[in-house]
C-alpha cells in the first residue's frame, strides 16, 4: 500500500502548470459561450416568439406596457411541433436514417482503420492521406456526383444492365437508400479517424498477451481489441450521427420525396415559409435530442473509468 | 535446481539465427535449459536476449534453427497454443478488465468449469499475497502489486516454461530487492522453469540457477553464478559482470607466471598458464581478492618477488559494509581494491595520497582470453 501512495505524490502536477490549464480551460469555454451558447440563447428566443411580417419576422420579445417590460413568450411553436405528426415523423426518421447509416459507417470504418493502425509504420501516413483525399472536393459536388451515378441512365444502372444482371434500370436515386449511401459515403473519414487514433495507440503487448494466455486471434479481437477500442467507436458514432440527423444537402440531393428528414424540414421552415420560430424550435428540440446520448455516453464512461 | 538431472531438458535451443532485414539479432544460438532450473539471459540492450525468450513465446519465428519445448518441435505452434507463458515487461495487463479475470483469461481459453476456475485463480492471487485485490482494476495498483498480477496471470496456467522480460525492470530499488527473494521463493514453490531476460547482473546472479551472458546475438558463456564470477571465459565476460582489473603481460607457462611491465613483480597463478611462452595474454583480478595495507617505512627491505604492487591512494569510495580503493600505479594506471570493514572504527588509517602495498593469493588471478 505504500508504494501506491508513492505513485500517486509522483502523479501530483507540478503547481506552475496550474495558470496554464487555466488558460487551457478559458480558451474553449470563451469559444463555446461566443459561438454556440449566445447565439443558441437567440434561437430558444425566436422559437418562443411568434411569427410576424416585419424584418426579422418574428414578433418582439420584450414588449414595453404602461411603462413596464412584459414578457411575450409562447409554446404556441412548440405545442404546434408537438401535435403535427408529420415534423415528428421527420424528427425520428431523421434519428433513424442517422443511426441505420452510423451503423453502417462504424462496419464500414471499423476494418478500414484497423487495417491502417496494422499497417507498416510508413504506410500509415498515406494512407490516411487517401481517407481524407476527398475533403480536397467540394462536400457539394461530391454529393451531387452521386446523384448522377444513381439515376437512371447512370453508370452504375449503364453497367448493370450491359452486365446483363437486370434488364430494367434500379431505382436508386431519390430513395432512402441513397440518402444512406450519402451520409455513409460522406462521413466515412469522421469514424475512420478517431477509430484509428485509438486502434493505433493500442499496447501490442495487450494483444501479445491475449495469445500467449491461449487466446486465438479471434478470441483476442472481442475480448481485447474490440472493447480498448470503445472510445474510438462512440467518438465517431457521435462525430457521424449527430451531423446526420440534422444532414440538409444529402436528403435534398439525393433523396425522395418521401425521404423525411428534420433538416429538409427546417430549411422549408426557414426560407420557404418564413417561419423562424417553428424552424428554431425545432432546432431546439433536435438540439435537446441530440445531447441526451451524449450525457449518457459521458456519464458511462466516467463510471467505467472510476471502475 | 542442482538436484536436476543434467540428462532432463525442458528447452532445448539447436542453431536459432533471427535475422532482421541483415541485421543478426540472433546469431546461431545452442542452449539446453533443464527442467525446474531457474535460468537468465543476461546481456546489455541488443544483445539479442528478447529476441531469444520472444522466440520461445512465439511472437518471433526464428529465421533458421529450431526450438523444442518438452521435446516438440515449436516451429509451427502459435504462440497461442504453446506450453508457454510469458511475463511481459511492461506487464500488459488488460486495462478493462479486473485483477481476477485478468487471472480468469488463461483459464478461460482452456475452458477450466467455472468453480475449479474460480479456486484456481483466488490460489494464484492468494501466493502473490493479492488476495483481496481481486475486483480491483489494474490502474488502481501500484507497480509491486500490476507487477504481482501479471506474475500470477501467467503461473494460474501451470505452464511448463515461464519466461519473464526484465520482470523488475519497472519497479524501484527497494522494491526491486524483496521481489527478487520472493520471485525466487515463488520458483521454488511452484517447480516451473523460469527464463528471465535482464540486463541487471545483480539480478541475474541472485536469481538464476544458471545464466547465460550474451553478446552481439551470441552466448559468451554459460554457467552458474558463481562459475562465471570467478572464471569469466573471457574479458567482456570479466568486466560485464562486477569490476575486474585486467593485467597484460607476456606469459610464462614453465613457472606459471605471467610478467606485466605494469607491475613491479610477475603475477604467479596456482592454474596452469595455458598459453604459449611470451605470448600476449590478459589476467584479471576480482578488487575483493587483493589485500591493501599501508606502505612500510623502510623502503620495500622484503618487497614479495610476486603478486604484488605498490601505488598511491587516488580515491576512497567508503560503502558502510565495504571501502572501494582506487591505486595509481607508477604508470598512472588505476587498480580497484575493494576491504570489508570488518572492524568499527572513527579513524581510517588509509587516506588520500598515502603509499600502499596490494598483494594478492596465487589462486585470486583469472587468465582472460580476448
Amino acid at each position: 500500500m505504500t508504494d501506491a501512495a508513492a505513485d500517486r505524490v509522483a502523479d501530483s502536477p507540478a503547481l506552475s502548470t496550474s495558470r496554464g490549464r487555466l488558460i487551457g480551460i478559458l480558451i474553449p469555454t470563451a469559444w463555446l459561450l461566443l459561438f454556440f451558447a449566445i447565439p443558441f440563447l437567440f434561437v430558444i428566443k425566436i422559437s418562443l416568439s411568434e411569427a410576424a411580417y416585419s424584418v426579422p419576422p418574428v414578433s418582439d420579445f420584450l414588449i414595453w406596457q404602461d411603462g413596464w417590460p412584459v414578457l411575450q413568450a409562447t409554446w404556441a411553436n412548440f405545442a404546434l411541433i408537438l401535435d403535427d405528426p408529420l415534423y415528428l415523423q421527420a424528427l425520428l426518421g431523421s434519428l433513424r436514417i442517422a443511426a441505420i447509416s452510423t451503423l453502417l459507417t462504424l462496419l464500414i470504418g471499423y476494418p478500414m482503420a484497423y487495417a491502417i493502425a496494422r499497417a507498416e509504420p510508413g504506410m500509415r501516413t498515406p494512407l490516411l492521406l487517401l481517407v481524407i483525399l476527398p475533403f480536397w472536393t467540394s462536400f457539394l459536388i461530391r454529393v451531387y456526383a452521386w446523384s448522377t451515378l444513381l439515376q437512371d441512365q447512370g453508370m452504375i444502372n449503364s453497367a448493370l444492365m450491359w452486365l446483363g444482371v437486370i434488364d430494367d434500370p434500379m431505382r436508386m436515386l431519390n430513395t432512402e437508400f441513397a440518402v444512406q449511401l450519402g451520409i455513409v459515403y460522406s462521413y466515412l473519414p469522421f469514424m475512420i479517424l478517431p477509430l484509428y487514433a485509438t486502434l493505433e495507440r493500442l499496447d501490442g503487448s495487450l494483444l501479445e498477451a491475449a495469445a500467449d494466455l491461449g487466446a486465438r486471434p479471434a478470441t483476442t479481437f472481442w475480448r481485447v481489441t474490440l472493447p480498448l477500442s470503445l472510445p474510438g467507436m462512440a467518438a465517431g458514432c457521435l462525430l457521424v450521427f449527430i451531423p446526420a440527423a440534422g444532414e440538409f444537402v444529402i436528403p435534398e440531393l439525393l433523396g425522395g420525396p418521401d425521404t423525411l428528414m428534420i433538416g429538409k424540414i427546417m430549411w422549408q421552415e426557414f426560407f420557404n415559409n418564413r417561419d423562424w420560430p417553428v424552424a428554431s424550435a425545432l432546432a431546439t428540440i433536435l438540439l435537446l435530442l441530440l445531447i441526451v446520448p451524449i450525457l449518457l455516453l459521458d456519464r458511462t464512461q466516467s463510471r467505467a473509468e472510476q471502475g | 535446481m542442482a538436484a536436476a538431472d543434467s540428462t532432463d531438458t525442458l528447452v532445448s535451443i539447436q542453431g536459432v539465427t533471427k535475422d532482421f532485414g541483415g541485421t543478426l539479432a540472433v546469431d546461431g544460438i545452442d542452449l539446453e535449459i533443464r527442467r525446474g532450473e531457474y535460468f537468465s539471459l543476461l546481456g546489455g540492450s541488443g544483445c539479442g536476449k528478447t529476441t531469444l525468450l520472444r522466440m520461445l513465446g512465439g511472437f518471433e519465428t526464428p529465421t533458421s534453427g529450431r526450438i523444442m519445448i518438452d521435446g516438440q518441435d515449436m516451429a509451427d505452434v502459435p504462440a497461442y497454443r504453446r506450453p508457454v507463458n510469458m511475463m511481459f515487461q511492461s506487464y500488459a495487463l488488460f486495462p478493462h478488465m479486473s485483477v481476477a479475470q485478468n487471472v480468469a483469461f488463461g483459464l478461460e481459453q482452456e475452458n477450466v468449469v467455472k468453480s475449479e476456475r474460480d479456486d484456481r485463480v483466488a490460489e494464484a492471487l492468494e501466493m502473490v499475497q493479492l488476495g483481496e485485490y481481486g475486483r480491483r482494476k489494474p490502474h488502481q495498483l501500484s507497480g509491486g502489486q500490476r507487477q504481482r498480477v501479471a506474475l500470477a496471470r501467467a503461473l494460474v496456467k501451470r505452464p511448463k516454461l515461464l519466461l519473464l522480460d526484465e520482470p523488475l525492470a519497472a519497479l524501484d530499488k527497494k522494491l526491486r530487492e524483496k521481489t527478487q527473494f520472493e520471485l525466487a521463493n515463488i520458483q521454488v514453490k511452484v517447480g516451473i522453469t523460469f527464463i528471465m531476460v535482464t540486463h541487471d547482473q545483480e539480478e541475474a546472479m541472485t536469481l538464476s540457477d544458471r545464466l547465460a551472458v550474451m553478446n552481439a546475438g551470441r552466448i559468451v558463456q554459460v554457467g552458474t553464478p558463481g562459475d562465471i564470477y570467478e572464471f569469466p571465459a573471457n574479458r567482456m565476460v570479466g568486466e560485464f559482470i562486477g569490476t575486474i582489473n585486467v593485467f597484460e603481460g607476456k606469459a610464462d607457462p614453465e613457472n606459471s607466471a605471467v610478467h606485466c611491465p605494469a607491475l613491479p613483480c610477475p603475477i604467479v597463478m596456482e592454474d596452469r598458464v595455458a598459453a604459449e611462452s611470451g605470448s600476449q595474454i590478459a589476467i584479471g583480478i576480482r578488487p575483493e581478492k587483493m589485500r591493501i595495507r599501508k606502505a612500510g617505512p623502510a623502503p620495500a627491505e622484503a618487497a614479495p618477488a610476486s603478486n604484488f604492487l605498490a601505488g598511491k591512494v587516488e580515491d576512497i569510495a567508503y560503502l558502510g559494509d565495504l571501502s572501494i580503493f582506487h591505486v595509481r600505479l607508477a604508470d598512472g594506471r588505476i587498480v580497484q581494491v575493494s576491504r570489508t570493514n570488518i572492524t568499527r572504527r572513527r579513524d581510517e588509517p588509509l587516506t588520500w595520497e598515502d603509499a600502499v602495498e596490494v598483494e594478492w593469493d596465487p589462486q585470486a588471478p583469472v587468465v582472460l582470453h580476448q
